[in-house]
């Protein structure tokens, strides 16, 4: 064969050594999109299998009988002297409904009555309070309610607490954990989907069964909302003139690059620039969605502003001449016709700059979101309404969870971490299909 | 057809519609217009030729004030149409374009359907109060262009579904709808098939009886078939300007017979 063959059918040296270094790219790209999908697998899967478990939520089903004589003295049933009595008046009546339905059950303990009642949440005194006050015809007789069991008592129906572990703990013991089982075993104690999950409030430290992503879940949408009515607008107003009718000279070529800046400044500078100007110098109040929702405006403008230029940037150039040569405005131009070929991409870059807003901590800590917020905004109460209230925010959640000492708090953060993946999946889905309705072929 | 073109010669009074004087137009450093006077004659189709980048589109879109869009470009010279200077202070670029329609290269109809290509025009000018007489405004302006018997039926599909020719036939509908005086062309028919070359320059010879139309193009025969008048264009400069049959036949400048003759260009 001479160095040089002429055959189609025989490859030559050149050609068979590009085609191995096509197919060595290929093995190269095939390895790292594994590398990529086992990383995200392993991140989700461990995600999932810690916190599937705060959607479930052990509770104890009880007949508490309510004597007058202890939460109404006086009798006449007045709501201020009922108020007085607070709930260590009530956690005895929960300790003695479950004396009462562990003697029915047959279940014998060598346990004191006051560690028995500590398989009931302490929650669970404020719960019956709560219902109640509400109820006031309800006292001198009784009621039954499915009241929250304890945290250790809850991690053992879902496999995180032990026989073997609970010797070694001091909030619990196997004592209780068997006594527990047994209630289980006759019906009283069930574990079932937790909606309280998703709408109770934060709970203290000591209990974990009863915190929630309520106030969390509010203060994220409030700060949203404030981000897509301040930063929608302003960014694309702002992307129309810088695209569209500012001259071309130094002053906006430094403004381009300060936005291209911006958008790479860490989130937290703008927590700093928030609580600098919106609380010390303005005299907003800290740890409320108004705050947040600004800082976090503020950080989305540079990611709306970029994205929705590149979005009018590709609406060909053909179209606004179309529409000046018939006598278009240069605005009538802009907003007959670019605009709304643009639409499509400037939604979508709101969408995804709005899912990068959800999902930041570090600017909110600063301004005091990070707080424990044990209620729920109450506008009626505050001139200043929702958007001033104290709140929290679903990632500020997580990171304030995942600093408590009970473990009972893992399972809740990890959980707070499947509720934000699955808005922020929503949202860039809903970028997604927005981006496939509206596009227009020109 | 050399005949028909001596013939009307004779009939028709020759107007002067456009007369632009020692037109200079520069991009940043480029001067790509030098020092172009021309005067143009109203109902009749004037084609502007020459080699590419020899600045003939940057003329054409001088006489809408099209350059004004671009921040780069700056226009000097006095360029009339109807007599009154179009960049008199007074003068609203907006209104000159109504007046002065343009067609381009490229078949851009807006991404709407066809009635709306067609209506936009009028209903930015305040040209048709009702829906009656924008229905009467489209379909004047869509049988105009000849296009009206193949979209009568479906005038509400989008016009970008159109085949490359109808498209540049709705273009030109689009720009009758404002009701222009002139139409300028920045080659119409290079992005089109000879067939439907043919279909608009037959349009082209139908427009010449109510309009100045101004034509750039890079084919010679196109320029030789459907204009009265030849500009020929070089480096930015205009070289010769006169009658088409007389340009073709008997260039006084040598630089346009080598263009003509296909030795430059």
């Amino acid at each position: 064969m001479t160095a040089r063959s002429h055959s189609l059918l025989v490859q030559d040296a050149r050609t068979r050594r590009r085609n191995a270094a096509e197919a060595r790219f290929r093995v190269y790209g095939l390895g790292a999109i594994s590398v990529a999908a086992l990383a995200l697998v392993v991140l989700l899967s461990s995600v999932v299998s810690s916190g599937i478990g705060a959607f479930r939520q052990t509770y104890i089903t009880l007949e508490i009988s309510l004597p007058e004589a202890k939460l109404d003295k006086s009798g006449t049933r007045d709501p201020e002297v009922m108020a007085k009595v607070t709930t260590f008046g009530y956690a005895p009546l929960l300790q003695d409904a479950l004396l009462r339905t562990m003697e029915q059950s047959g279940i014998t303990t060598s346990l004191s009555a006051a560690d028995v009642g500590k398989i009931i949440s302490k929650e669970a005194a404020a719960t019956l309070r709560d219902h109640v006050l509400a109820n006031p015809d309800l006292i001198g007789g009784s009621v039954t309610l499915d009241v929250l069991a304890e945290g250790r008592i809850d991690g053992y129906f879902k496999g995180r607490v032990t026989l073997e572990s609970a010797a070694l703990d001091a909030n619990t013991s196997p004592e209780a954990l068997r006594i527990a089982q047994g209630l289980a075993d006759a019906g009283v104690i069930e574990t079932r989907l937790n909606r309280r999950f998703l709408t109770a409030p934060d709970a203290s430290d000591q209990r974990p069964e009863a915190a929630g992503l309520g106030v969390a879940i509010l203060g994220s949408l409030y700060m949203m909302l404030v981000v897509l009515v301040l930063a929608l607008p302003i960014g694309v107003a702002t992307s129309i003139y810088l695209e569209e009718f500012a001259p071309r000279n130094r002053l906006s070529d430094l403004v381009e690059v300060n936005i291209s800046n911006l958008a790479a400044v860490p989130s937290i500078v703008f927590g700093i620039l928030g609580l600098a100007i919106f609380i010390n110098f303005a005299g907003l109040r800290q740890s409320s969605p108004l705050v947040g929702g600004l800082v976090l405006t503020l950080m989305t403008l540079p990611t709306i502003i970029i994205s929705s230029r590149a979005a009018l940037k590709s609406v060909p150039p053909l179209i606004r001449d179309a529409a000046l040569a018939v006598g278009a405005s240069r605005m009538q131009a802009v907003f007959h016709h670019v605009l709304p070929l643009a639409a499509p991409g400037i939604l979508t870059g709101t969408i995804i700059g709005l899912a990068q807003a959800l999902g930041e901590t570090a600017p909110l800590l600063l301004i005091g979101m990070v707080a424990f917020v044990r209620d729920y905004p109450a506008a009626y109460t505050d001139e200043a309404g929702l958007f001033a209230e104290a709140a929290t925010a679903l990632p500020v959640q997580v990171f304030n969870w995942t600093q408590r000492a009970d473990p009972g708090f893992v399972e809740r953060a990890s959980g707070a971490i499947i509720t934000l993946l699955v808005f922020l999946l929503a949202m860039n889905a809903a970028a997604i299909l927005l981006r496939r309705r509206f596009e227009r072929r020109w | 057809m050399k005949d028909t073109h001596l013939a009307e010669r004779v009939d028709t009074m020759t107007q002067l519609k456009i007369s632009a004087r020692h037109v200079n137009v520069h991009y940043g450093e480029t001067h790509a217009v030098k020092d172009v006077s021309v005067d143009i004659d109203a109902n009749s189709v004037t084609a502007f030729i020459g080699p590419s980048g020899c600045g003939k589109s940057t003329f054409l879109r001088c006489l809408n004030r099209m350059n004004d869009t671009i921040d780069t470009c700056r226009v000097s010279g006095g360029i009339r149409i109807d007599d009154e200077d179009i960049h008199d202070r007074k003068v609203d670029p907006v209104q000159l374009r109504a007046k002065v329609g343009m067609v381009f290269q490229k078949p851009n109809p807006f991404p709407k359907s066809i009635h709306d290509n067609v209506a936009y025009g009028p209903k930015i000018h305040g040209l048709a109060r009702t829906r009656a007489e924008t229905s009467g405004i489209v379909e004047d302006a869509l049988r105009k262009a000849a296009l009206w018997d193949e979209v009568k039926d479906r005038l509400d599909a989008p016009g970008t579904g159109l085949s490359g020719g109808q498209q540049q036939r709705l273009c030109i509908a689009r720009a009758i709808a404002t009701a222009p005086d002139v139409l300028l062309m920045d080659e119409p028919c290079s992005a089109l098939d000879p067939v439907a070359t043919a279909q608009i320059e037959e349009l082209i010879d139908d427009l010449r009886q109510s309009y100045c139309v101004v034509i750039v193009t890079h084919s010679m025969q196109q320029a030789a078939r459907i204009s009265r008048k030849t500009a020929f264009f070089h480096l930015g400069s205009l070289v010769e300007f006169g009658e088409t049959d007389r340009i073709f036949t008997s260039p006084e400048d040598p630089r346009t017979e080598n263009y003509i003759t296909g030795r430059i260009g």
